[in-house]
């Protein structure tokens, strides 16, 4: 774990960009939730509506608001244009916004509320207009109580500004879910340190504010502003210095194989001389349209998943039929190249563990169709969402006794400690061979093939570069190659490796 | 009392829901004179005075204000040029003393200079040095002593109390209300009082208005409602200071024949 002093120093952008996002998302909430405030504590009506919006967005996870803007703003493309960003900053900057109102509102109504009524009976009797007697006796009465509200807001907005990093902006998120789907739990610390660090000091800061306000203390109302300004000003600074052209954005889902597969793709196009950006750990829904809308360039997906999810196909054509398909749809419907397999399949199937397999009898999914009521059957947090599972399901008429949800990496240790009998497995994943599992066979063919594709955004779909650079990428990488690969990532030994690491080696077996 | 109306109350009404407040009052206001306005909780007498700087607006009927009708006046201006005290002082907590006093012709555009702010604190007989202090830091008379103050910054010609002395212990009491009585006469003031003490009334004021129920049920002289005069309800309240008169007296009486 000392690594995490070594990690630490290399999170400079990513706070910068944690920094410029929650002061952004705070100082908006404040200008929404200030006047509407005022508003509010002259009327009971607007009080109880916006007080009952506000926390009608707080019973919303932070993680599907910030998921939901994404349709959102791309069914607003329709009045605003393609050049709207469906990614990134703008999805976040309103989620985080929202977030951030309640506290803030709550306040301020709460503080008018408590004003004593004999000091505001007196500010009307001295012949105060109602601008003069807000500005001279509500808002610097209520100042510390709103203070107190917008530090609860920061501390909330900081923390849930982490899993931005699922839509694509880049926050103190990205090592925290880098660690998580690697197991690399350096990297996760590191993230959570620096995130509630960030917290911790703007909650410091703030404080002061508040209490100079309380105390009418201008020396420290003004130092704590002074320094809160200057932490936004290098936040913004530190970002600008680095944004100085396009990168090519390469994307990552949240799985050891999309890491190293987004470090291998980086590696080449860094060495053909291109800049390129790394967005890890994003929903897989979110992916292909990112890819489709180029605010992501270039992506890992598998023929699989595009033609249950995007195609809508439940039929099974074959391999190669399913491939061209594709292909051809995406050129067509999105203008996305699918530059080609990169040799290897990584479907779903079904793994037990093999004592238990022998016990049971099991081998196929017809054998498991008996047994299934006894069992319980673990998969990933959107496996029983998807067309596959339920066509699998109904193709053998599989009933299990109980389904839970793991992150990838932890299925395999449900099946080692036996809360999960039966898992959702990867035909890719290092960790079939080294646990010894046994994969079912699937006698009715009914899980598609998953080859892995390059995915091209329409914005480099005619860039010769980034072509000549991956093109050797294609039906180079066997599925032994990728297994090994992902065991290192995965493995809790000491021969762990970083997916960069696993990426050159990877490059290096492979021949590139 | 020759002199022309001040303030000038027409039938006025005020209803609050299904409550009548105050149930049509008429009556004139001399300039130079000291009202007081006597009546138990709930009699409307607050209500009526709150009319006048249109704190309250009349369901029906008017307030000439120097033969202006006050509805028809900028009310933050209309403020400024009447002082107002009330039982909850109401000092700006964040203020200090002086800014405290000076913020009537702060918001006119007027700002006070330290001599005019350590002229008025003496009027209420406090030290220069007050006007730095915090109000948190003054004693309950000394908080109502900056009240006046503060009432009487802009120079106004009417100056309106609403109980102003209601929180107050009786010697602290008796007397800011001899300072006032003092103040309206050296400043030529024409002074409105709420209060529920006969007493106090009766001693400050040169004429005494009694409120029932919302009406005016009296309006006569403190020596003529001594005398008997203004009906049963003013009568009533009479009873109570001069019953503790004349008990405080027989006690006294008691006292010297056991020596």
């Amino acid at each position: 774990m000392g690594d995490i002093w070594d990690i630490l120093p290399g999170l400079g952008d990513k706070l910068a960009a944690h920094v410029v996002l929650s002061a952004s998302a705070i100082g908006l909430a404040m200008l929404i939730a200030l006047p509407m405030a005022v508003w509010a504590s002259r009327s009971p009506v607007v009080a109880r509506i916006t007080l009952g919006l506000a926390s009608l967005v707080q019973t919303i996870p932070a993680l599907a608001l910030l998921a939901l803007f994404f349709p959102l703003l791309l069914s607003l493309r329709a009045v605003f244009g393609e050049g709207l960003p469906t990614l990134g900053f703008l999805p976040a900057l309103m989620a985080l916004t929202l977030y951030a109102l309640l506290p803030i509102l709550r306040n301020a109504v709460t503080a008018q509320a408590n004003l004593d009524p004999g000091v505001l009976e007196a500010a009307d009797g001295v012949g105060m207009t109602k601008w003069q007697k807000l500005t001279l006796v509500e808002a610097p009465l209520s100042a510390p109580f709103i203070m107190a509200g917008i530090r609860t807001a920061s501390v909330w907005t900081i923390g849930a500004a982490t899993l931005a990093t699922t839509i694509g902006q880049p926050s103190l998120g990205d090592p925290i879910f880098a660690g998580l789907q690697t197991q690399n739990w350096a990297l996760v610390l590191a993230g959570c340190l620096a995130s509630a660090g960030l917290a911790l000091a703007a909650d410091n800061l703030l404080w002061v504010i508040e209490v100079g306000l309380a105390k009418r203390s201008r020396w420290m109302t003004f130092g704590g502003a002074a320094v809160v300004v200057m932490g936004i000003l290098a936040a913004l600074w530190a970002q600008g210095a680095g944004n100085d052209e396009r990168r090519i954005v390469i994307a990552s889902k949240q799985f050891s194989e999309q890491y190293i597969l987004a470090q291998l793709i980086g590696a080449r196009l860094e060495a053909a001389g291109y800049a390129v950006e790394y967005r890890d750990g994003l929903g897989s829904a979110v992916v292909h349209s990112a890819v489709a809308s180029s605010a992501i360039d270039i992506s890992v997906d598998y023929t699989g998943t595009i033609w249950t999810n995007y195609l809508k196909r439940a039929d099974n054509p074959g391999r190669e039929a399913m491939y061209e398909t594709i292909r051809e749809w995406e050129w067509q419907t999105n203008g996305v190249k699918v530059l080609g397999r990169l040799g290897f399949e990584n479907a779903y199937a079904f793994a037990m563990r093999s004592d238990r397999a022998a016990e049971l009898g099991v081998a196929s999914l017809s054998d498991l169709v008996a047994v299934a009521p006894r069992l319980t059957v673990g998969g990933d947090p959107e496996f029983f969402e998807r067309p596959e599972w339920i066509a699998v399901r109904d193709a053998y008429g599989l009933r299990f006794a109980g389904t839970r949800n793991f992150a990838p990496t932890f299925m395999y240790n449900a099946l080692k400690s036996g809360e999960a009998d039966v898992i959702s497995a990867y035909t890719s994943d290092g960790r079939i061979a080294a646990d010894k599992l046994v994969v079912l066979a699937d006698p009715k063919g009914a899980l598609p093939s998953y080859d892995a594709m390059l995915m091209l955004s329409p914005r480099i779909a005619g860039d010769e570069g980034v072509i000549a650079a991956l093109e050797p990428l294609v039906g180079a990488i066997s599925v032994e190659a990728m297994r090994e690969a992902n065991l290192a990532v995965d493995r809790e030994d000491t021969a762990k490796m970083t997916p960069k690491a696993a990426a050159a080696q990877l490059a290096a077996k492979a021949g590139l | 009392m020759t002199a022309a109306p001040i303030l000038q109350f027409d039938r006025v009404i005020c209803r609050f829901g299904a409550i009548t407040a105050v149930g049509g009052v008429t009556c004139d206001i001399a300039a130079g004179s000291f009202v007081a306005l006597v009546g138990a909780s709930g009699s409307g007498k607050s209500t009526l005075l709150k009319t006048v700087n249109t704190l309250v607006a009349p369901s029906e009927g008017r307030v000439l204000f120097g033969g202006e009708d006050v509805s028809a006046l900028n009310p933050a201006r209309l403020r400024r040029r009447v002082g107002y005290v009330f039982q909850g002082v109401g000092l700006f907590p964040h203020f200090p003393v002086g800014e405290n006093i000076a913020i009537g012709p702060r918001l006119a555009g007027e700002k006070l200079p330290p001599e005019r702010i350590a002229q008025l604190l003496a009027l209420v007989e406090l030290e220069p040095a007050m006007a730095s202090r915090m109000p948190d830091e003054l004693s309950g008379g000394q908080r109502q002593r900056v009240g006046v103050a503060r009432a009487l910054a802009g120079g106004p010609e009417l100056l309106l109390m609403d109980e102003p002395f209601g929180a107050l212990d009786p010697v602290t009491r008796d007397a800011l209300g001899a300072k006032v009585r003092e103040l309206h006469e050296r400043l030529d003031l024409t002074t409105v009082m709420v209060t529920h003490d006969m007493a106090e009334a009766l001693l400050l004021a040169d004429r005494v208005l009694v409120m029932d129920g919302g009406r005016l049920v009296a309006d006569e002289t403190p020596r003529a409602l001594l005398a008997g005069a203004g009906g049963a309800i003013a009568q009533g309240l009479v009873a109570v200071p001069r019953e503790q008169a004349e008990r405080l007296a027989a006690l006294e009486g008691l006292g010297g024949s056991r020596t």
